[in-house]
């Protein structure tokens, strides 16, 4: 196969949108943390932890959409965490970011060896399966790859127009993109910054975790204590890459997934035995950094973000 | 199942031991090289980078429990050790007068090495990319050399596909696998010489959806037989009705319709021979790697169970005649560790 056959296969596409899937939930999460002017560090440890707590619900008896959001009221509570260190004590959300994915991935693992001491290998459990829509699925090229997937890779497409709409079309995006720019005007209004950064932390936070969920729950099917494997920072990378924007953010991450699915593609091309395979792993990251670098250029940076708001302070 | 929990259970009385006696670990460190008892079990710490779940390590970890039942040895154990702690983990068994420390340092070679040279009183068996040093006289090194069985699982794979196109998904070219993966790669040319591999490294030890991806990538591509290295690869081989070889562990009872035979690693005789050199006080610098070949039971073919009377004729002879050869020593399987390439 050549480059231009594995771009025109359906495959290609499906496998694009579903290494994309996890990024999407996980992107918008961040996005809504840094909307509201916190950047949110914990997203990798969040990640693992919805990771694990939604197969592991799911294990012990639940059902599917259950284990979501079980997955997503971990991540919450740890986004609760997060947002009571950043935003009303006002610390470092470096420092608290990262304590809060040490945190997060150490307890699961410790919450894991309590759940299973015992196992010879990771349970499986029954994950979610593909659903094809009908007549969308057979649309050649687009309808494999768009109608074709798990019922969480439908969820986290509907969740980039519901974030869309709501940060753009109602007074509450309003107010939180506001506390992203300037809490003082927020607070002016009578609003409470404290209650809206918190609220965008606890909210991203959740869906970050359904972001980790989606890969014990429907790409894979069982729990591993690394299988996160960075897709948290690559998300911190892809909010920037989306100009802080849904849409934006959206095609960062089927594009990052793309380069990915391709370069696993590529390396059985001839001229993959002559790369090294590093390079091939490479290329994802290398392209979105330029990618980035392009993108961003225009990109406008929510003004208050990192900037702890005190009520009164000038 | 029991042996874990007797496992459990003594990773409680060690933290009493702890909490309490400290000061009784640096006793019998002092005394401990050549005031031992021949029937007080060896006191045996394992320090693992990875969850006990964990393919390799789970062939360590059995071991160990077998040899603690027969009341052979005390073990402890730690597991999910970052490499950038494990130094300190070692350190911490040393001073508390375990007699043998197991485990892995494939990211720590050399510090691993330093930490050895501190104690020289203290036996270290470490799997290792590297040989020993008889400047290190404590430290010997083991891995998992499989590739007797591996090579046996490849003629099974070479018979068995029909597009004469076999996809392998490593974690990292390192001499471990890449050695089983030659290895494999040997047997199935056994078959059919004309046969092309597909070879991917995933870059990561435990991504299995990555690892399942690629497999899917290497299906779509042609292959209709998989080299499961890493956990996820069966699981693609299963959604797409192809088949999968395991490797180290028996995945067969996941994979009832999907796994055709498994190249299986036995540690005991690694981990029995050890016991026996610190026992005797003979432990020594040297490569424990040769008990895991098949001539020494620390290598084998997993029963083929579901594929039992599926794989063709001509493929069993060949099998058993080579494990036959291998046994006696008529047969050698090559060790290649560089890194394989598609072909």
């Amino acid at each position: 196969m050549d480059i231009f056959e594995i771009l025109l296969s359906a495959s290609f596409w499906t496998a694009a949108i579903r290494i994309a899937s996890p990024l999407i939930f996980a992107t918008l999460g961040e996005l809504i943390c840094e909307r509201a002017g916190v950047l949110n560090l914990g997203i990798e440890g969040i990640m693992v932890a919805g990771a694990f707590a939604g197969w592991m619900a799911v294990y012990s008896g639940t059902g599917l959409w259950m284990g979501v959001a079980v997955a997503m009221a971990v991540g919450m509570l740890f986004g609760l965490v997060h947002s009571l260190l950043t935003v009303p004590f006002g610390l470092s959300q470096h420092v608290v970011g990262l304590g809060v994915t040490l945190l997060a991935t150490s307890l699961t693992y410790y919450a894991y060896r309590l759940a299973l001491p015992e196992v010879t290998s990771p349970p499986k459990i029954e994950a979610f399966q593909p659903y094809e829509v009908p007549f969308l699925s057979d649309i050649p090229l687009i309808g494999p790859a768009l109608f074709a997937q798990t019922p969480l890779t439908y969820l986290a497409f509907i969740l980039v127009g519901v974030v869309g709409l709501v940060l753009y079309r109602t007074p509450l995006g309003l107010a939180l993109r506001a506390v992203g720019e300037n809490p003082s005007a927020v607070a002016a209004q009578g609003l409470s910054v404290t209650g809206i950064r918190m609220g965008a932390v606890i909210v991203g936070s959740g869906l970050m975790a359904v972001g980790g969920a989606f890969l014990t729950m429907s790409a894979f099917d069982s729990f591993f204590f690394e299988m996160v494997n960075g897709r948290g920072w690559i998300c911190i990378a892809l909010v920037v890459f989306g100009a802080w924007k849904p849409g934006k953010a959206l095609l960062g991450a089927v594009l990052f997934a793309a380069f990915d699915a391709l370069q696993i593609r590529v390396q059985q091309m001839p001229l993959g035995a002559d790369i090294p395979y590093q390079v091939f792993l490479m290329m994802p990251y290398f392209l979105s950094i330029l990618a980035l670098i392009v993108m961003s250029r225009r990109a406008e940076v929510p003004a208050a973000l990192m900037v702890p708001f005190n009520k009164g302070e000038r | 199942m029991n042996q874990s929990r007797n496992t459990k259970s003594f990773g409680l009385t060690r933290r009493r031991f702890l909490g309490t006696t400290a000061g009784t670990a640096l006793l019998v460190a002092a005394g401990m090289p050549g005031a031992l008892e021949a029937a007080e079990p060896l006191k045996v710490a394992g320090i693992y980078t990875v969850p006990v779940e964990q393919q390799w390590v789970s062939r360590i970890h059995k071991a160990a429990g077998i040899a603690q039942e027969r009341g052979d040895i005390d073990y402890v154990f730690s597991e999910n050790v970052s490499n950038t702690d494990y130094a300190r983990v070692m350190r911490e068994y040393a001073e508390q007068g375990y007699q043998l420390i197991i485990g892995e340092v494939f990211a720590v070679e050399q510090e691993a090495r330093e930490v050895a040279a501190e104690y020289p009183d203290i036996a270290f068996l470490m799997g290792s990319s590297f040989k020993q040093d008889e400047a290190l006289p404590n430290f010997a090194v083991f891995d998992n050399y499989i590739q007797d069985a591996s090579y046996l699982t490849g003629i099974i794979a070479g018979s068995m596909t029909e597009t004469g196109n076999i996809g392998m998904v490593g974690g990292f070219p390192i001499p471990e696998v890449n050695r089983l993966m030659h290895a494999f790669m040997a047997g199935a040319r056994e078959m059919n010489p004309e046969i092309t591999f597909q070879v991917s490294f995933i870059g990561s030890w435990f991504d299995p959806p990555k690892a399942k991806e690629t497999a899917f990538a290497m299906i779509e591509n042609g292959a209709d037989m998989l080299y499961a290295e890493r956990f996820g690869v069966s699981d693609a081989a299963k959604e797409k009705g192809v088949l999968a070889i395991g490797n180290v562990i028996d995945t067969q009872a996941d994979y009832p319709e999907t796994v055709v035979a498994s190249a299986i690693w036995h540690f005991e005789p690694t981990l029995d021979k050890a016991i026996a050199e610190v026992r005797a006080g003979t432990f020594a610098a040297a490569d424990y790697g040769v008990y895991s070949f098949m001539k020494e039971g620390g290598s084998s073919l997993a029963p083929l169970g579901t594929f039992e009377g599926k794989v063709p004729q001509e493929a069993m002879d060949l099998v058993n005649q080579r494990s036959e050869q291998i046994k006696s020593g008529e047969f050698t399987v090559e060790i290649n560790d560089e890194e394989p390439k598609s072909s």
